[in-house]
């Protein structure tokens, strides 16, 4: 067994004072590559991020010497998987800071995991006029499913504003939670806006009340050391694949006594603990929840990505990430007609941007020319987008991987856009 | 990458800058809404309708450069024709944008609107280019739902 061989090529040169941002990115073979002839400058990180050698090493070691299918051999190859695979959740684990790996369940990402919440302990336990508090600035995926859900119970959801800044309006917050609310579910950090919500305090605003509180940290698990017992929530959400680790894993976090209660999501194998005509009974947690074969190289992946961000030190990471922002943030400012969207003082490093008569795909489209790849659109974001009365924005999303040359080769494009538009 | 002088040809800046026809228009015979998923373009199409012939066509609504520069010729290149004629030229240009870059698309034909060739080099972009024309045909049937380039 190979699986915990893994240690990322920079792990010792990270761990020296200095970040050593030139020695991780020759980690990710993706940036290595050109794209239009010219090297490629990659700032779509809150969509997808690249993959570190090392985590794709793992996933291929995984189907070249111990794909087996787990739970269920009793040969080397499956105890072998499954350890890996059940390894890779304690990982997840200690990465958030969870009491215990059997609260750990593995979906496909975070979107899955807002779904199953939804389906199973939603339908349970939300009712006809029962309220569920999202804010204006989540992605679809948290909130579509809590409308279906809406939708089949008659529950209402009610909408916690953002300030034109991009900050949720705490005093709104305090407004909505009521005596109907069953659920707050909302964003740790926006994906259009980079804003940083003050979740512990969000969630004690709701604990005061006995209200539960789910945290989607698609995009703060990638930038920032997440301990969800000091956040204090109830279930917590994320993707791998914004993590470094490979597309289709995610986990979905929650506390042991909830997860004992909720109803199966799917039904199928592994998720059983009996199956008869008569009946069927359920698996243990966190097992009940995940029926079928299940992603296990995604999971090793993950698992192999985590060890990959422990050995450079999330902090490190955290610090060096909003270095980068602040100078982005500046050198983007200097360009004329152009308005960065989302300026809360507590920042991920993510800037939207519109820039005067100039849509957002024009500018898309142009930078990609000059090889520097960013989001352009409404981010699955649109009552964001409607808040601002914009259709779009232009996002550029860093990552440690970043520097301050790809910034600068992003201004230089946003230039050339003007030049094109003059 | 393809020159992106044959994307924001002089042409399509022109009308992106200073669109033609773009108002409402409150007499108008038929409208029709279209939407681009992608990047959140929006148009809405006036269209007054004759006896088969395109008195007056207009649009509102907020795009890029590429489905506004279209919208605008397009506009230019349909008033004062008949349905007729506007089929052929709407056949004509979708296939000018959709077909393999090894064919050579019938310019000729397109007069005016062969500027958009360069856009079947940007596959992204060319749903830009066709929002306005598949909005037309909404119009044309007069449909009430929104049209969708998917």
């Amino acid at each position: 067994m190979t699986t915990t061989t893994t240690k990322p090529a920079v792990a010792k040169a990270a761990k020296a004072p200095a970040f050593d941002s030139a020695a991780i990115r020759s980690d990710f073979p993706l940036l290595q590559t050109q794209s239009h002839g010219k090297p490629l400058v990659y700032l779509d990180n809150a969509a997808t991020s690249q993959k570190p050698q090392a985590v794709i090493a793992a996933t291929a070691r995984y189907y070249t010497n111990y794909n087996a299918n787990i739970h269920r051999g009793v040969y080397k190859l499956s105890v072998d998987a499954t350890a890996a695979y059940e390894a890779a959740r304690e990982k997840v684990a200690r990465f958030i800071n969870a009491p215990s790996a059997r609260e750990v369940v593995f979906v496909r990402g975070a979107t899955e995991a807002v779904n199953l919440v939804a389906a199973t302990w939603g339908m349970e336990n939300i009712h006809s006029g029962d309220e569920i508090i999202l804010s204006e600035m989540e992605h679809h995926s948290n909130i579509v499913p809590w409308q279906l859900l809406a939708h089949r119970t008659g529950a209402v959801i009610k909408v916690v504003s953002v300030s034109d800044g991009g900050e949720l309006s705490l005093e709104h917050y305090a407004q909505l939670l009521s005596e109907r609310t069953r659920l707050v579910a909302l964003t740790h950090v926006s994906n259009a806006l980079g804003t940083i919500n003050p979740v512990e305090r969000i969630v004690s605003m709701a604990k005061a009340r006995g209200i539960p509180v789910l945290v989607d940290g698609a995009q703060s698990v990638p930038h920032l050391a997440i301990d969800v017992q000091k956040i204090g929530c109830d279930f917590f959400v994320f993707s791998g694949h914004k993590l470094y680790a490979p597309t289709g894993i995610g986990a979905l976090w929650a506390k042991g006594a909830l997860l004992e209660k909720m109803p199966p999501y799917q039904g199928g194998g592994d998720m059983i603990s009996t199956v008869s005509f008569a009946g069927s009974t359920w698996n243990d947690i966190p097992h009940k929840f995940e029926a079928g074969t299940p992603h296990i190289s995604g999971a090793i992946g993950l698992g192999v990505a985590i060890d990959y961000l422990g050995a450079i030190g999330m902090d490190a990471i955290a610090e060096y990430e909003h270095d980068l922002l602040l100078y982005a943030t500046k050198q983007l400012m200097r360009i004329s007609g152009l308005h960065i969207i989302g300026t809360a003082p507590e920042k991920a490093a993510v800037i939207s941007f519109i820039m005067e008569n100039i849509h957002p795909h024009d500018i898309g489209t142009i930078v990609d020319g000059e090889g520097v790849a960013i989001r352009t659109g409404h981010h699955c974001c649109q009552p964001l987008m409607d808040h601002y009365n914009i259709a779009a924005t232009a996002r550029a999303s860093l990552a440690f991987y970043n520097n301050r040359e790809d910034v600068d080769r992003l201004v230089a494009a946003v230039e050339k856009v003007k030049e094109v538009f003059s | 990458m393809s020159d992106l002088r044959d994307l924001y040809q002089q042409t399509i800046l022109d009308h992106t800058r200073k669109p033609r026809n773009k108002h409402e228009m409150p007499n108008a015979t038929s409208t029709a809404d279209g939407h681009n998923r992608l990047c959140g373009d929006k148009i809405r199409l006036f269209l007054k309708l004759n006896a088969g012939v395109i008195e007056d066509i207009s649009f509102t609504g907020n795009g890029c450069a590429i489905s506004t520069a279209s919208a605008s010729m397009m506009t230019e290149a349909l008033k004062g024709k008949t349905l007729a004629d506007a089929q052929p030229l709407f056949e004509l240009f979708h296939t000018m944008l959709t077909s393999p870059l090894d064919q050579e698309p019938d310019l000729e034909a397109l007069n005016k609107l062969a500027v958009f060739s360069g856009v079947r080099e940007f596959p992204v972009r060319v749903k830009c280019a066709t929002l306005p024309w598949h909005t037309l045909q909404a119009a044309i049937k007069n449909q009430d739902a929104p049209v969708t380039t998917e």
